[in-house]
């Protein structure tokens, strides 16, 4: 293992020190810490003692069953239907609170779907964590391919010499400097139900066709709404590192395309794109990790509603540490997310490994 | 041990040549209101400068806390073993905090507190952890001339509306198109106000957010027949389009009223000035309808208490029983709107003596409050009760919601070991 980083460095050593210590005393003892109150039930206040409890915060949070309800029949067996002519079901709370079933006590309605005339019920312990983990997900998926995206794409259009260029790069990195609490302020305005500005720029441009919409008050569109807003908040900032990127391309390079008779496309995709490589794969793991960290713009816009549809992992945590008292609780959480963002950076870095 | 030594010396000698006051103990003391946009912060700071200047024992120094960060600050405090002597806390935190042993025991003489509005009090355990200088209550904001030309009738407090009675004027002030919404509960002020003046409904249903017998389960309480009517009747309020959602802009929540883009609003004696201003002698202020279970309101504000880190509690229980007498009630009231503690100090005020605009709210809250359940295990109870109710109206099933809820606040009792009852 002696390689030239451990031997006959200490300069280097000595200078990295100060971060590493930082690093170790404010992250990685903070997480052992976490790690630690997720095995017991720590609570905020009280004067009950701390107890080791095992994995229990663990099972109350992923605990998941499916159940089978059989539709309810007649007397004569035939199937009851509701009023709009759906099979009519017994409810859950039949079986989730009843005494016969005391594996499935506390669980709750997740999803569910039609399997012949039953009806296959997913229950979960934690209903609203398994919103929160596919909100987030979901948020992933959408945000870092859209900001990286469009980041780039503002990138190219400014990375040219124009006069004026610089009041573009301003403007386009203003969000970012702006703090992230004001800009959901802001946003909050610009979506308001009644008299937002989007609302009524949507009804001026189609000429009063357009139905105003409840942007954060509509649990289809709540999430949207937070991921439009979140992308052109951040879009500044990697815009910024994709232009870093652009400007290490030796211009040489486009000359000789140009004389190769490349077309904007052909220089785009083969000088370009190789060149940005590595740009590429820090702006891809460092969006991950920042929308796996989306907080603010939920706490400030929505509380996570309208019914969880807003709700997302570090929210959640925060939710039940601070709200709830439940520090053992927010701890799990806080290791679960921990988890997933490790796996998925380790994902990306072997996907993105040099071959 | 030496410097203090050498402090005392010091002071010792300065007694000979300064005035007693150097001989004041210091007594620190947080509070929750800074910048409030009324005179509570201003009278608070009065009330402890004339505390000081009275006597030559205790010296009260006060740090202002903004209220969105102040619990926060205590709880923080209380981890780190930095409490100050007094601390203001709101009436259904105190269980709370007299449970894991913030606080300690006010040690009063309840003959001191003869006559007090039941709000102000601050019980745990059959001890007075806090006492309140003001309380609040709740009504339906109104205007005569609206009622007047729609035919409905004016409610009284020996005579609320009943459900059916209420549920029909919301139809017909919605029905005659002139307002936004019929009525406006007041969705926007998200936190403490849902438990605070929602519950009360849930009350007058029959149901509450925790069985009061036991405190240790909410089942029956909060999910049972009572409790699913109540969910139903909230969330046809939005269903039927009669109260803005939860997406209410809260600029709507503070003006709306005044505007008169609501026709009635569910809103604290706090905001009852401004409206009185507006519409003179039409304001009305009524009592909380009768769903079945009486009209209730919430009670208690915030209150002053001594925490358990205090050496000195005879200091800090001098300081509030300074502040207990009518005069600082009418004080405060006069500075802030809130309601007097007592009859007598109703009397002194503008606003609460006979014949006073606010004048209904002291019998209100005499007749009506109800306090929020006496549990150290309301704090988190509160949350989820927020939740629920925010979920109902925005369309969750109403059982299924409830059933989740009390799950959770009978999830949070168990991990607590019952919370000491």
């Amino acid at each position: 293992m002696a390689s030239k980083l451990t031997r006959s460095n200490g300069a280097g050593w000595a200078f990295a020190l100060p971060g590493f210590g930082l690093i170790a005393l404010f992250i990685v003892l903070p997480f052992f810490f976490a790690f630690g109150l997720s095995l017991t039930n720590q609570r905020l206040i009280s004067p009950n003692p701390t107890e080791y409890v095992g994995f229990a915060n663990y099972r109350d949070l992923l605990g998941l069953a499916v159940i089978t309800l059989e539709p309810e029949r007649d007397e004569a067996g035939q199937l009851v239907r509701e009023a709009d002519g759906g099979i009519a079901y017994p409810r859950v709370r039949t079986v989730t609170r009843s005494d016969d079933y005391p594996q499935y006590r506390g669980m709750r309605e997740w999803f569910r779907w039609q399997s012949g005339d039953n009806a296959r019920v997913v229950i979960a312990s934690d209903v609203v964590f398994m919103k929160a983990l596919v909100n987030t997900l979901t948020f992933v998926v959408v945000v870092a391919p859209v900001q990286a995206g469009l980041a780039l794409v503002l990138a190219l259009l400014i990375n040219q010499k124009l006069r004026g260029v610089n009041v573009f790069r301003a403007i386009y990195f203003m969000p970012v400097v702006v703090s992230i609490v004001v800009v959901s302020l802001l946003w909050r305005f610009i979506y308001d139900g009644n008299d937002g500005l989007l609302n009524n720029m949507l009804v001026g441009l189609t000429f009063g066709l357009f139905e105003p919409v409840d942007w954060l008050g509509n649990p289809d569109t709540a999430l949207g709404a937070i991921m439009a807003m979140s992308v052109w908040q951040g879009v500044g900032f990697h815009m910024v590192i994709w232009l870093a990127g652009l400007q290490t391309i030796s211009p040489t390079l486009y000359e000789a395309a140009d004389i190769e008779g490349a077309s904007k496309w052909q220089a785009f995709r083969y000088v370009t794109w190789p060149g940005l490589r590595n740009t590429a794969i820090l702006i891809l793991i460092v969006i991950t990790m920042q929308a796996f960290a989306l907080f603010a713009q939920v706490d400030v816009m929505t509380n996570g509603g309208p019914l969880d549809s807003t709700q997302v992992l570090v929210f959640q945590a925060v939710e039940r540490g601070y709200g709830r008292q439940d520090i053992s609780g927010g701890s799990t959480i806080s290791v679960i997310l921990f988890l997933i963002v490790l796996a998925i950076s380790l994902l990306q870095r072997w996907l993105t490994r040099e071959r | 041990m030496k410097t203090r030594t050498i402090l005392t010396a010091a002071l010792l000698g300065g007694v000979a040549f300064a005035p007693a006051a150097m001989a004041q103990t210091e007594l620190s003391m947080w509070y929750h209101g800074a910048g409030s946009n009324n005179q509570e912060e201003a009278t608070v700071n009065r009330l402890v400068a004339e505390f000081n200047a009275s006597q030559d024992d205790w010296e009260v120094v006060m740090e202002s806390f903004p209220q969105e960060s102040y619990n926060d600050s205590i709880v923080a405090a209380a981890l780190a073993g930095n409490l100050p002597d007094i601390i203001d806390v709101d009436g259904p935190v105190m269980p709370n905090w007299a449970w894991a042993g913030y606080m300690q025991p006010l040690g009063i003489d309840e003959a001191r507190l003869e006559g007090f509005l039941p709000g102000t009090i601050g019980r745990w355990g059959g001890e007075v952890y806090s006492v309140g200088l003001w309380d609040a209550a709740v009504a339906v904001f109104a205007r005569r001339s609206v009622l007047e030309d729609h035919g409905i009738r004016i409610p009284t407090l020996d005579e609320p509306w009943t459900k059916d009675e209420f549920d029909a004027a919301l139809v017909t002030l919605d029905e005659s198109g002139e307002f936004e919404h019929a009525f406006d509960p007041g969705m926007a002020w998200t936190g403490e106000w849902y438990p605070y003046a929602f519950s009360p409904l849930l009350q007058s249903f029959g149901g509450d957010i925790v069985d009061r017998s036991t405190y240790l389960t909410a089942e029956g309480a909060l999910n049972g027949e009572a409790a699913i009517e109540f969910g139903e009747w909230w969330q046809s309020l939005f269903e039927r389009d009669l109260a803005p959602g939860t997406s209410q802009d809260p600029a709507d929540r503070e003006t709306g009223f005044i505007d008169g883009q609501y026709a009635l609003q569910w809103n604290g004696n706090w905001a009852a000035l401004p409206v009185i201003e507006a519409f003179g002698d039409d304001a009305l202020f009524l009592p909380a309808p009768d769903f079945g279970n009486g009209s209730t309101i919430g009670a208690a504000s915030w209150q002053f208490g001594v925490s358990a880190a205090s050496e000195h509690p005879e200091g800090a229980r001098a300081f509030i029983e300074f502040a207990l007498t009518d005069e600082w009630f009418a004080a405060f009231s006069d500075g802030t709107g809130l309601i007097p503690v007592t009859k007598s100090a109703a009397q002194m005020t503008q606003n609460y003596a006979e014949g006073g605009p606010l004048e209904v709210f002291y019998e209100l809250s005499e007749r009506q409050a109800l306090v929020r359940p006496v549990s150290p295990g309301y704090v988190v109870a509160a949350k989820v009760f927020e939740k629920a109710l925010a979920d109902i109206a925005n369309g969750a099933d109403v059982a299924d919601t409830l059933d989740a809820a009390v799950d959770e606040i009978d999830a949070d009792i168990e991990a607590n070991g019952g919370y000491g009852h």
